[in-house]
């Protein structure tokens, strides 16, 4: 699901080429955006308090088998909330699972992994390094 | 006070928003801001816009932005008057800045810390001459350099003096927070309603009082323990599923301010922290909110309570532009009754004294 509320609308339906058809599905609930209140920490580590308030789209659908899936995520990308809610339903079936994992999901995460690494390293290449200035002498 | 409605002048409100609406777009010639374009490169705006307004919505803050024609405090507005018509779906859990993808974390009390120092995207350093280069368009950038190293834990470093037992801990709680956009501000507030009445606050008000801080107007020896910036997961427990799942990513900056504290009866001399947490990039801003943080506990210290900073009324009623600036300018609005009544009273008062 964490996956699934990084990536937008378009890397998902992308994903979807290559993968086994979606099943049909109808919707129970939305795609609707509202608000939740993102919270943090006093100090860090303590008493929650009230940040701000971030977008987020919700999306409830129904496969015709039944079987009910759910998505938050956060924006307004009401493609990517419903999208995320089909595959929510879809990877509940141990049968679909693995090859919409393999097709869609884990190719997200790498990419998701990559962009992060990519981030690490550009912090890591700003990272004070003190001793040099000691073999300076 | 009275306000009169006034009737008339429909046409010349329809021609003024109609010049707006032109002064918005300003020389056909050029090619339009997209919002797209203000996310990325005006994104310190953007950050304030969301920080300001209590949204976080780069897509949104962007197009206050357009639409406000760079007036962040009227971007603010917008995006504060747009969030009351979306509905809430509830809270998340707390977000662990403990667990941030760094950007960027510095501390200014240790050379050498676990994690180190890490500058990231930072005007630090900058010479802040004009750069004449960015003026002429077309230029492309150099790719930033990488460096791939293994994840290095970074962590916070008031837990390091926590180690020490010298810095006051934060009492564990999970206790529901007061929510300020549901209820008015009520006096004394506690520590979770000020945070949040100041992470909303203006930059600037902020800003200067924690300046005034420094300079002697409240007791205060700060030092920056740490700023950190980057990505925080936030997670949300909706109740049809009964457990978090992840919503996303955000960013924010952190700022941890460690202050003296000489001790009381009941506490040994240790140090206190000022908290500042903000979304977005927004550095200044969280250091000055730590700054008034630790101002407004002088009172559940048990400091005297003297300078404007110290004073919760004074600062959480005059924080918040949006309410300042509604105030402000709704000077602008019609008082034609009263200021005829006063027009009456003066030449009233004046026909007495020429009179006796």
């Amino acid at each position: 699901m964490g996956v699934l509320a990084r990536a937008d609308a378009a890397s998902i339906a992308a994903r979807l080429d290559d993968a086994p058809a979606l099943p049909a599905h109808s919707r129970l609930r939305g795609p609707e955006t509202g608000l939740v209140m993102a919270r943090g920490r006093q100090g860090g580590d303590g008493a929650p308090f009230n940040l701000g308030e971030v977008t987020v789209t919700r999306c409830s659908v129904r496969l015709a088998d039944g079987t009910v899936g759910h998505a938050y995520v956060a924006g307004r990308d009401a493609r990517q909330a419903e999208l995320a809610a089909v595959l929510d339903a879809a990877l509940q079936d141990p049968a679909a699972r693995p090859a919409l994992l393999a097709a869609v999901i884990e190719p997200l995460a790498a990419e998701q992994a990559a962009r992060a690494a990519r981030d690490a390293a550009r912090a890591a290449a700003t990272r004070v390094e003190f001793f040099t200035m000691a073999t300076m002498r | 006070m009275a306000y009169v409605a006034v009737k008339g002048g429909e046409r010349a409100i329809e021609a003024a928003h109609a010049w707006l609406a032109e002064e918005r777009r300003g020389d056909p010639a050029l090619p339009e801001l997209t919002l797209a374009q203000i996310e990325a490169q005006l994104g310190l705006a953007v950050d304030r816009v969301m920080a300001e307004g209590a949204c976080h919505d780069r897509g949104l803050a962007a197009l206050a932005i357009k639409q406000a024609r760079g007036d962040l405090i009227e971007a603010a507005f917008l995006l504060r008057a747009y969030r009351t018509t979306l509905p809430r779906f509830g809270a998340s859990n707390p977000i662990e800045t403990d667990a941030m993808r760094i950007r960027r974390r510095i501390s200014a009390t240790y050379k050498e810390l676990p994690g180190g120092q890490v500058l990231g995207p930072t005007f630090d350093y900058t010479h802040r001459l004009l750069d004449f280069a960015l003026a002429a368009e077309g230029g492309t950038v150099p790719p930033a350099p990488e460096r791939r190293t293994d994840a290095v834990p970074m962590p916070r470093v008031t837990g390091l003096l926590a180690q020490e037992g010298l810095m006051a801990p934060e009492p564990p709680s999970e206790a529901e927070p007061p929510d300020l956009t549901r209820e008015p501000l009520g006096f004394p507030a506690d520590r979770p309603l000020r945070l949040q009445a100041l992470a909303r606050g203006d930059e600037g008000f902020l800003l200067s009082l924690g300046y005034s801080t420094q300079r002697g107007y409240g007791n205060a020896h700060p030092f920056v323990g740490e700023i950190r910036m980057g990505a925080v997961t936030v997670e949300f427990e909706p109740p049809e599923l009964g457990f978090p799942i992840e919503l996303g990513e955000i960013t924010v900056t952190e700022c941890q301010m460690v202050n003296q504290f000489a001790g009381s009866r009941t506490e040994p001399p240790q140090f206190t922290r000022g908290y500042g947490l903000v979304f977005g990039h927004g550095e200044r801003k969280a250091m000055a909110m730590a700054l008034v943080d630790r101002a407004l506990r002088a009172e559940e210290l048990g400091e005297p309570v003297e300078a404007p900073a110290q004073n919760q009324e004074f600062v959480l009623y005059h924080c918040d532009n949006v309410e300042a600036t509604g105030f402000v300018e709704h000077l602008k609005l019609p008082h034609y009754v009263d200021f005829q009544s006063e027009l009456e009273k003066i030449r009233l008062l004046r026909r007495e004294a020429e009179g006796e």
